[in-house]
């Protein structure tokens, strides 16, 4: 029992248990297994940007990516708008995402090392640049995904979503390439003491840059299927996802120092946070006292799992 | 010559000379704003701004980031627009709480060792509910006192120019020349070494982050003096604007370097870079991308200033 209470994931699903619990009993057990399903539905996608996320406030202080939202509306726009409604374009679409991913990972990689300035501040001053871009090249419009990828986006298997299951995939294959490959040690390494870390031999730039590209690649994804989700590529789409994705990393048990990461609490962290809104949605709150409540109980939870380093 | 620009004069001159380029450019492209309506005109937004900036510059100094900004100075507009124009006593006591809160938001950040970060976005969310509750729709009346002091029309020298030397002045002096501001940047230059000096580093982070809350109580109350109306985000863009104008004037990240007078400059730059760009008749869908590419090339700029200062 207390090597369980000492699991740094423990939290965030006692949170989402308890989350679903205080649902089920505010109204009753059909709606709570409702709410279950769309957790999951909803909880892939932070899952997917919180991944990236994750890998690159685990190397070290000052590593935070900001441009998340910047590039999944950038990528989900310009997918959508080249592919226009047209399933044979599909797969296409999806190598344009990738690119944009790509792309913006390298550039965002460049500012950092070039201008030696924080991560938090390159990412945040082109991420200006990215939804410029995104701006000008649809004016703000929604486009439509193909008929295709919206039903493929909300498709189930034996009544779990399609998504959720690749995304538990990509956790375990995260988690092979986190603990047990060169790379993932080497981003443990570099957040744990990047000096030591470079002395023995890691290649602290090209693992800075892997993961930086990696995170919004995966950004770039989720922006392309949020997209086929929700009906079409918005302005506004990644808005949520800046705040959801440091927060489910931080309150899954990542260490906010760098150096300990944990995916098991990124699944926990993320039902907790759609629990959280749907629950003080169940309650029936004004916009206000949602928002405080919202805010209040993240801050709290991180006050609370925080650690002394 | 080579004595005068040292990397340290020049690092100190950057955000000066992109000003006077900035005022230089604008002036070529619309003579009529070289005149005092002009100015005024050109300047009005400058002081919220300025404010604001200062208010992130003091967060920068203890090498933190204060992202729910924006949200908290909408909040105190809201305040200022309602309670502080019906009851005045209510209004001043709920902006002080504002401050007060903006204390304990330090305190825990420095005794849990939390990432500034994750808590101020955390706490934009609890601003901008409290702000939904207080004005759920747009409105409010500015309290007299405040629309007068703002719309001052002084001789010779338009008001936002004086407000804006008031305050860069004021904060140098606290900061910069006064003992007490060197603990305070100390703290942010060298923890341990405060520490050891026998300061407390907890009542620097606290003082550090009132004296926030304080600039951005201003900044809210100056915001409603010119507009005379508030809502609940009215000023989120002044997240990002304070931050961008904190590291225009030259602050630093890391290590307590940071410049009141840089920072009211890069302020009013940015608060002269929208009207610039709409002189140019930029397409509006590129204006915030603009404020992106503008930071990035003074950071190159100040990298390319200090490869000198390394050489030297």
């Amino acid at each position: 029992m207390t090597a369980l209470i000492q699991k740094p994931w423990i939290w965030a699903w006692i949170g989402a248990v308890s989350m679903w619990l205080i649902i089920t009993i505010v109204t009753d057990i059909g709606a709570g297994a409702e709410v279950m399903s769309a957790a999951a539905s909803f909880g892939t996608f932070f899952v997917i940007v919180a991944i990236g996320q994750m890998f690159v406030i685990t190397l070290g202080p000052g590593n935070v990516d900001l441009s998340i939202p910047a590039c999944m509306t950038l990528s989900a726009t310009l997918a959508m708008k080249f592919m226009n409604g047209d399933p044979s374009l599909l797969l296409p679409g999806l190598l344009i995402s990738l690119g944009v991913g790509l792309v913006i990972g390298t550039l965002n990689f460049l500012l950092i090392l070039f201008l030696r300035i924080p991560p938090i501040i390159a990412t945040l001053s082109a991420s200006f640049l990215y939804q410029s871009t995104a701006i000008w090249s649809n004016r703000g419009l929604r486009v439509k995904p193909p008929e295709l990828l919206g039903d493929f986006a909300v498709a189930k298997v034996f009544g779990v979503p399609f998504l959720t299951l690749a995304a538990l995939v990509l956790t375990v294959a995260m988690a092979f390439l986190l603990h047990r490959t060169r790379f993932g040690l080497s981003v443990l390494s570099i957040g744990q003491n990047q000096k030591a870390a470079k002395l023995a031999g890691v290649r602290v730039e090209r693992v800075r840059f892997v993961t930086y590209v990696m995170c919004a690649v995966l950004a770039a994804i989720c922006g392309f299927f949020l997209a086929g989700f929700s009906g079409g590529a918005a302005l506004n789409m990644g808005e949520q996802y800046l705040l959801m994705s440091i927060a489910v990393v931080v309150i899954g048990g990542t260490s906010v120092a760098g150096g300990f990461a944990n995916l098991t609490g990124l699944w926990g962290a993320s039902l907790f946070m759609f629990l959280l809104v749907s629950m003080l949605n169940t309650f029936g709150l004004s916009a206000g006292f949602r928002l405080i409540f919202t805010g209040a109980i993240i801050v709290a939870v991180i006050v609370i799992s925080g650690r002394k380093t | 010559m080579q004595r005068f620009l040292t990397p340290n004069a020049l690092r100190t001159l950057l955000p000066v000379l992109s000003l006077a380029a900035l005022l230089g450019a604008i002036f070529y492209l619309q003579p009529r704003t070289m005149s005092y309506f002009g100015l005024n005109l050109l300047l009005n937004l400058a002081v919220p701004i300025a404010l604001a900036t200062i208010a992130q510059m003091f967060i920068l100094c203890v090498n933190d980031l204060d992202l729910s900004l924006g949200a908290f100075i909408s909040l105190t507009a809201c305040i200022t627009a309602t309670w502080l124009f019906d009851t005045p006593f209510l209004g001043i006591l709920a902006l002080l709480a504002c401050i007060a809160a903006y204390g304990v938001m330090g305190a825990l950040i420095h005794l849990r060792n939390l990432p500034s970060i994750v808590v101020t976005l955390g706490m934009s969310f609890v601003w901008t509910g409290i702000a939904v509750l207080i004005l759920p729709t747009p409105g409010g009346s500015a309290p007299d006192w405040i629309r007068t002091l703002m719309t001052l029309k002084p001789a010779f020298v338009p008001f936002p120019i004086i407000a804006s030397v008031v305050i860069a002045l004021v904060v140098h002096i606290g900061l910069m020349r006064s003992a007490t501001g060197a603990v305070l940047r100390g703290a942010g230059g060298n923890p341990k070494s405060v520490e050891r000096a026998g300061w407390s580093l907890l009542r620097v982070k606290v003082t550090m982050f009132s004296l926030a809350g304080l600039f951005g109580v201003l900044s809210g109350m100056a915001l409603v003096g010119l507009t005379t109306s508030a809502d609940a985000n009215i000023a989120l863009r002044y997240t990002l604007l304070s931050i961008a104008g904190g590291i225009l004037g030259g602050g630093e990240f890391v290590g307590g370097r940071v410049s009141p007078i840089g920072a009211v400059i890069g302020a009013i730059t940015l608060a002269l870079a929208g009207s610039f760009l709409s002189f140019l008749r930029l397409n509006p869908d590129w204006q915030i991308g603009a404020q992106g590419a503008i930071l990035i090339l003074v950071l190159a700029l100040r990298l390319l200033i200090s490869a000198r200062e390394n050489r030297s």
